[in-house]
């Protein structure tokens, strides 16, 4: 007893004292900063490539912040800069991929919570079956599908035409192929697998109980999908919105393939701008150009934070 | 008792038709069962048989040629180099983003300050597009003017970095480019599944003093085994996919010596107008997937009906 | 009087596993049934049948005389209310009081009516603007049955809704639900795991084990004449001591334990002849002190364990080489090792033939 209270008096006491500039505090944070930097590096240099002069990229080093500030290069890439014969800079590019994702999140979205939605509350015989075929699906390389699909969307353009014609002789033609539909259509079917597992996750989630109490209260299919389920649900939609927005607008494959120059999205015409073989190259303008592709995504990614990785894990990390 | 045997008398019950039943449910899942069933059992189908025809410009489902399409393909130079390619790029990829991601992974999870913003960072580039990707490596490779032309400048003259013009170390270029994009999102898959190991072994191992790393190698791993694979599945069907960035940062080039496979089915499909081997090549792409997918299902959901 | 619910030969199997078998229940008019059993035994999928959420395999379902079996839920007049309160959460007390009355069309001016009237009943008129997500657990529950309450229906289904309460809030929401029966004197069908509710809640209690019935009466007749071993081990805490021996001329006999059944009224006394029987006795039918001297069996046991409960105290004894279990007053002085003078009344006890397992 003694001896105890004499170590009381001279022995440690009170908090631990902690060292700041431990070896192993050093390695981690040196690591992490050198990986940081890493990470950075195009970033910043996308920005300060964008922001120089061709005489002083040409002289100087890639590192180097510019000198003289110019946004030159940034209305350039805008508005005139080339494919092929078109000169009118990445705008048409980036106004064709409004229009292409703002359709295809809707339609994706609307159709991929329904789908998980009678999967998660309204099962029936082989809901399941389809389900995993669906999730099995996304799996399969796209350039597997690609051709056929080329083919389903020209047939049913064309079925659409007739039909509409049997109303109206003279209507045009209606085109599914190679127009911004078609591509809204692809879009909504290479979503589903994804989105539907998504949202039937998150449906499933959703005590079983409330479900009951709403068919009680006679609330049918729709009745509690519109009343109960969509206004509880709306973080998932959130995160869907956000999967499918960065997801549609970096698209290249689909874009080339299903739609015509014209309504190129922004990415294709980004390569086709960075990579022509005509003229000098001028990298401050490809530059600027790349970033502004990639200016959407990267808003939506620093604003939605913890969202979005909760999108990207929601499909790969089991619930 | 007042009723008892007026089986179906009462009102409001009349037995709904089997078909029937649930009615809005099956209406609602329509567009899941046609991209299931037309889609992608479908158009594979369709793909899988006219790999088997005379497909040229047009498919022609009547010109049976069995497997020549399949023996044209393996003979051809440019598929043999996009085979390779994809092999070298797909193993180095997966060690490289399986190991950096859990490194990152292991650092972050050493409850350290800004965690936030160190994740944001590294992640920030899985947001964008590989075209995006593919242009900016491509300008930091340019061997004038840019990562090669700096380390010269600096002193070290004789450096060489130059895999966009170099046909022997162009895949590795891209491969750079590959594990800076995904890199960041292998981490954050290994991160939730280190998170979501109980607590308490982390509090045992430091009860009886084993040292970090070696709780992470002979304890922490062993229980993630199914992050890992579900990592690598995920990372195995991505690089199969692997086209937008080879295109934006090579176009398949110096020559040929970028090429892959899934670069070659679409030209092969809408660039040369030779469907059939288009068809073939594409058919050979589902069969790798299918070798790493058919073990994983096995593994995750037949051992499930056993146990 | 007239039967609210009947269940007729009602079957119901998922895939090949059967969780009701061929059961049959009446439900009177105003009655208060609890279907009580342990997690697994059916009773709340016996009730999701009676709500319609389930669909039954075989067998039919009236409620009021009205064949109910094929009807949806919303059509069977019943009001439901959850364990985990099922509360709509982004909609107000109001808004989940009138959901079910928007669905069915009910007049705006009815509604307001009636919800003014459960929220009278219930005494949650200073919450019906506030949402689900502010109010304490209690609350909510009250909100649940209220939504039951303005449905207007003759049959109310109760799943284990005090569950999640805390013990406390459990035992005053079981009086005021009984309050609220006397008040309305509608049906309702009780399901919980809870032998306490069912014991005081219940005009009948229908205990059930995988998917049958294994005695339906009063809270008394449950407790005092379990009509099988099952019944009389799951009722009762602490639960009975059974003791397995002979039957000889109306004799219990065990090694050097006799128990004279004098008194004791068996089901059917012309049938009672020798057989092995188990014999059961409630812990507090076991008297200790003074009055284990008037009882008409007597013995001695060593204490094993002794847990005090505060009111009362459990003993730990062995008897006949069995577990024995009895209850002391709070107070009394009693430890490990103690020795005890007992008494027992036999005839305060339950015989059941020890291989059909049934009371006799």
């Amino acid at each position: 007893m003694a001896d105890a209270s004499v170590n009381a008096m001279t022995g440690p006491s009170g908090p631990k004292p902690k060292r700041v500039f431990s070896s192993t505090n050093i390695i981690i944070y040196g690591t992490l900063l050198v990986v940081c930097l890493y990470y950075l590096l195009p970033l910043y240099i996308m920005i300060v490539t964008s922001l120089k002069g061709m005489p002083e990229i040409r002289l100087g080093n890639i590192f180097s912040p510019p000198v003289e500030i110019t946004t030159e290069p940034w209305v350039k890439a805008w508005s005139e800069a080339c494919t092929g014969v078109n000169c009118d800079g990445l705008s048409r590019g980036f106004w064709n991929s409004v229009a292409i994702l703002v359709p295809s999140v809707v339609l994706s979205i609307a159709i991929a919570s329904v789908n998980g939605y009678a999967l998660a509350n309204w099962k029936f015989k082989g809901s399941e079956v389809f389900f995993t075929i669906l999730i099995f699906g996304a799996f399969i390389p796209y350039q597997v599908m690609i051709y056929p699909i080329v083919i389903l969307l020209r047939e049913s353009g064309d079925g659409i035409t007739s039909f509409i014609r049997l109303f109206n002789s003279d209507a045009p033609n209606f085109r599914l192929m190679g127009s911004v539909w078609g591509l809204v259509i692809v879009h909504t079917i290479f979503g589903m697998p994804i989105l539907t597992l998504l949202f039937r996750n998150y449906f499933t989630s959703v005590p079983e109980e409330l479900f009951k109490a709403a068919r009680v209260d006679g609330a049918g299919f729709w009745g509690i999908y519109f009343q109960i389920m969509l206004p509880m649900s709306l973080p998932i939609f959130v995160v869907a919105m956000i999967l499918q927005v960065t997801g549609i607008w970096n698209d290249f494959l689909f874009g080339v393939i299903y739609t015509k120059p014209e309504t190129y999205p922004m990415t294709v015409q980004l390569n086709n701008i960075v990579n022509s073989v005509q003229g000098v190259k001028e990298y401050n303008v490809n530059m600027a150009a790349t970033l502004l592709t990639g200016l959407v995504p990267l808003i939506i990614y620093f604003a939605s934070g913890k969202l979005f990785v909760r999108g990207i894990a929601a499909g790969a990390v089991k619930g | 008792m007042t009723v008892t045997d007026s089986g179906d008398s009462g009102a409001g019950a009349k037995r709904p038709s089997r078909l029937f039943k649930n009615l809005a449910g099956k209406i609602a899942a329509i567009p899941m069962m046609f991209t299931a069933v037309v889609v992608f059992i479908g158009c594979t189908l369709w793909t899988i048989y006219h790999s088997f025809t005379k497909s040229r410009l047009l498919p022609a489902p009547e010109k049976w040629v069995g497997l020549d399409n399949y023996e044209r393909l393996w003979s051809e130079n440019r598929w043999l180099i996009s085979i390779e390619n994809l092999a070298i790029y797909g193993i180095c990829s997966l060690i490289l983003s399986l190991t950096i991601g859990f490194v990152l992974a292991a650092l972050l999870d050493r409850k350290i300050r800004f965690e936030n913003t160190i994740r944001t960072i590294i992640l920030y580039p899985f947001a964008l597009s590989f075209v995006v990707t593919g242009l900016v490596w491509q300008w930091i490779l340019n061997p004038a003017l840019g990562l090669q032309n700096v380390v010269r400048n600096w002193g070290w003259d004789s450096f060489t970095f130059d895999p966009i013009n170099n046909a022997e170390i162009v895949i590795y270029g891209i491969l750079i480019a590959g594990i800076w994009q995904g890199s960041g999102f292998v981490m954050v898959l290994l991160l939730a599944g280190m998170r979501g190991i109980d607590e308490d072994v982390w509090k045992a191992s430091r009860v009886e003093g084993i040292p970090a790393w070696k709780t992470y190698l002979f304890i922490v791993i062993p229980m993630m085994r199914p992050v890992f694979v579900t990592a690598l599945v995920i990372i195995s069907a991505g690089i199969i996919k692997v086209y937008d960035l080879v295109v934006a940062q090579t176009s398949g080039g110096p020559g040929i010596a970028s090429e892959v496979p899934a670069k070659y089915v679409i030209e092969k499909m809408f660039l040369s107008q030779n469907l059939g081997l288009g068809f073939a090549a594409s058919t050979m792409m589902l069969l790798s997937v299918l070798v790493v997918l058919i073990p994983w299902a096995y593994l995750e959901f037949g051992g499930k009906k056993n146990g | 009087m007239a039967n609210s619910v009947e269940i007729r030969n009602l079957d119901l199997s998922f895939g090949s596993v059967e969780v009701l078998k061929d059961l049959n229940l009446d439900i009177a008019e105003g009655e208060f049934l609890v279907l009580l059993g342990s997690s697994g035994c059916g009773k709340s999928t016996l009730l999701n049948c009676i709500a319609g959420l389930l669909e039954v395999t075989d067998g039919q379902i009236f409620i009021k005389g009205k064949n109910v079996t094929w009807a949806e839920p919303s059509e069977r007049g019943i009001g439901m209310v959850f364990q985990s309160y099922a509360l709509y959460p982004q909609m107000t007390v109001k808004g989940n009081l009138s959901f079910g009355l928007k669905n069915a069309k009910v007049p705006k001016a009815e509604i307001e009516e009636r919800v003014a009237r459960a929220a009278e009943i219930l005494q949650i008129e200073p919450l019906l603007n506030r949402k689900p997500g502010a109010l304490s657990g209690g609350q909510r529950q009250r909100v649940a049955i209220g939504r039951a309450l303005v449905r207007d229906v003759n049959v109310f289904l109760f799943d284990e809704p005090l569950s999640n309460l805390d013990a406390k809030l459990r035992v005053d929401l079981r009086v005021e639900l009984k309050r609220l029966h006397n008040q309305l004197n509608n049906t309702m069908i009780y399901v919980t795991h809870d032998q306490v509710e069912a014991m005081t809640l219940a005009d009948r209690i229908a205990v059930m084990k995988s998917g049958k019935i294994m005695q339906l009466g009063s809270p008394d007749e449950i407790y005092n004449k379990p009509k099988n071993l099952y019944v009389a081990d799951f009722i009762g805490s602490p639960s009975m001591n059974f003791l397995e021996g002979q039957l000889e001329g109306g004799t219990f006999k065990k090694g050097g334990v006799v128990l004279p059944m004098t008194g004791y009224q068996y089901v059917n006394p012309l049938q009672v002849t020798d057989r092995p029987v188990t014999i059961g006795i409630r812990p507090e039918h076991v008297v200790t002190g003074e009055l284990a001297a008037k009882a008409p069996v007597q013995s001695e046991v060593t204490v094993d364990l002794v847990e005090p409960m505060g009111s009362d105290t459990l003993v730990w004894s062995t008897f006949e080489g069995n577990s024995f279990r009895f209850r002391m007053d709070g107070q009394a002085p009693v430890t490990n090792g103690d020795t005890i003078k007992i008494g027992i009344d036999p005839a305060k006890g339950s015989l059941f033939d020890t291989s059909s397992e049934d009371r006799l």
